[in-house]
């Protein structure tokens, strides 16, 4: 898409938000329809491994939910919610928008929340340690990789409710940061952190398997943690 | 969302203490005293109280025992869901609330509730969690018990006043506690509002309830509350959230709701435990 064609796309998106008085109506109709059919539907990504690859930190079972029950809810019903946002904005119906805020979040941070989850675990052995830039990165942070491990384990057992623990990386102080979110709170959006490496402490993360005693649960998955993809993400957003 | 470290360890110590501990799940309701104790006692240990020769005073807050067998509200609420709601979630709450509450003023829990928001997170959420599933256990009742009961005259004509109709109260409830409404954890109550004169649905977050001020509008009282944490229903249910609370309505003994309606609007107080 060209430099110049997006910027008429948002000029003409905008007037016609603001029900500017000088598009005529017709045009404002039809550019409504262009624009809203260049929409891109969200879509559940494929596990990068099989669905009993994580035994025995998580089971075959709870894989298989959570990716195609908890996941693909959030994915169905923030393309449900795109599509009504886009109606609101091509009426110009500034409360709609306002109205789908929340189910916008709860469903949009779902789905790139657990596109991220299952992106940074990997088989147990696959990817064991952090090592070279990240590892240096951690300890210059922490001190260690054993104190990031135990600030991220602790905060993230201590949420109340549901939520996500992560390690985040902040480009103003270009340092890691642990952070938690609530509920399906995206870290980028909430905190402006970038997401290096997230755990899903929502019970039904780790109900089957552990019940209700998330500290094991917490403990178990760094034996799952793909660093591959965390030294990924921190080179990606040091470039 | 901060929590102190000191609370986040505490919690990791109880619940990894809870896991070592064996309930055997045939222990007989008869026997209910004795399992009582070794929760009393269990929590003594984890959090190095004194012996239990002086510290079992009436000031330290206890795990109330279920009116019923855990296996009492199959098929809708299963056996082992009640088994592992009790005797751990329930406990781990009351456990992590005398922790945090150890060398204050004794309290009862539901004096707790109006300041808990102000108290910190500690008995926030361990006060919130040890009030609303003591609340929870006692509006329960098998189904064959629970199809007798009715709501009283009192209470259904607040119903027909403040939603129309007990299908409508149920409808508006269900809604309420759909996924897409009440995300992540929390619960759903029915409450009677401060002036007395009229119902109220609200959701509250995570362990809060409307007793608490600053969870909703104004201060409620509490007739009827239905935990949505995924833990209430994740191994019968998992995701379906829906079913399990379209189910509810099966276990639900309105005789026991009227009972608190007619009681928080009395005494202009929320049920006490």
């Amino acid at each position: 898409m060209s430099a110049s064609k997006l910027i008429v796309d948002k000029a003409l998106r905008a007037s016609i938000s603001l029900g500017s008085s000088k598009i005529p109506s017709e045009l404002a109709k039809s550019s409504a329809a262009f624009l809203s059919s260049g929409a891109t539907k969200a879509t559940l990504p494929d596990l990068p491994y099989d669905y009993d690859a994580l035994e025995p930190v998580i089971s075959s079972e709870t894989m298989t939910l959570h990716h195609t029950k908890h996941h693909n809810t959030y994915v169905s019903n923030l393309n449900a919610g795109m599509e009504k946002l886009d109606a609101a904005i091509t009426a110009g119906d500034v409360s709609g928008i306002i109205a789908l805020q929340g189910a916008l979040k709860f469903n949009g941070g779902g789905h790139l929340n657990h596109t991220l989850f299952w992106e940074n675990l990997a088989p147990t052995g696959k990817s064991s340690r952090p090592s070279g830039h990240l590892e240096a990165c951690i300890i210059n942070c922490f001190g260690s990789v054993d104190a990031m491990k135990s600030e991220l384990s602790a905060k993230s057992i201590a949420i109340q409710g549901s939520g996500w623990g992560w390690l985040g990386y902040n480009t103003a102080t270009g340092r890691m940061e642990v952070a938690t979110c609530a509920n399906q709170d995206p870290l980028q959006a909430t905190t402006g952190l970038v997401p290096l490496l997230g755990i899903d402490v929502w019970e039904h993360a780790y109900y089957v398997d552990y019940r209700n005693v998330r500290p094991d649960y917490v403990k178990a998955v760094w034996d799952i943690v793909n660093w591959d993809v965390v030294a990924e993400r921190l080179a990606a957003v040091k470039k | 969302m901060k929590l102190s470290f000191t609370v986040s360890t505490a919690l990791i110590g109880s619940a990894a203490a809870w896991s070592s501990m064996s309930m055997k799940s045939d222990i007989p309701s008869s026997a209910a005293t004795s399992r009582r104790e070794i929760f009393q006692k269990g929590a003594a240990a984890v959090f190095g109280l004194a012996t239990a020769a002086n510290a079992q005073s009436a000031r330290a807050y206890d795990l109330p025992d279920l009116p019923y067998a855990f296996e009492a509200l199959e098929p809708y609420i299963d056996a082992p869901t009640m088994k592992i709601h009790h005797d751990k979630h329930h406990a781990t709450y009351v456990a992590n609330l005398n922790k945090a509450t150890e060398g204050k003023e004794a309290k009862p829990i539901l004096d707790l509730m109006e300041d808990a928001i102000a108290a910190g997170p500690a008995v926030r959420n361990n006060g919130g969690g040890h009030y609303n599933h003591a609340f929870f256990w006692e509006e329960l009742a098998p189904a064959d018990q629970a199809a007798k009961t009715k709501p009283s005259e009192q209470l259904l004509s607040l119903i027909n006043k403040s939603f129309g109709s007990l299908d409508e109260m149920k409808a508006q409830f269900e809604a309420r506690a759909a996924p897409g409404a009440l995300f992540g954890s929390g619960w759903v109550w029915i409450c009677v509002n401060q002036a007395g004169d009229a119902l109220k649905l609200v959701g509250t977050p995570n362990q809060d309830n409307p007793l608490m001020k600053g969870a909703a509008d104004e201060i409620m009282f509490p007739i009827l509350g239905l935990d949505v944490w995924e833990h209430a229903y994740y191994l019968k249910y998992q995701n379906r959230r829906p079913e399990y609370v379209s189910n509810f309505w099966n276990l639900v003994n309105w005789d026991k709701v009227s009972q608190n309606c007619a009681y928080v609007i009395e005494k202009h107080a929320g049920v006490p435990f």
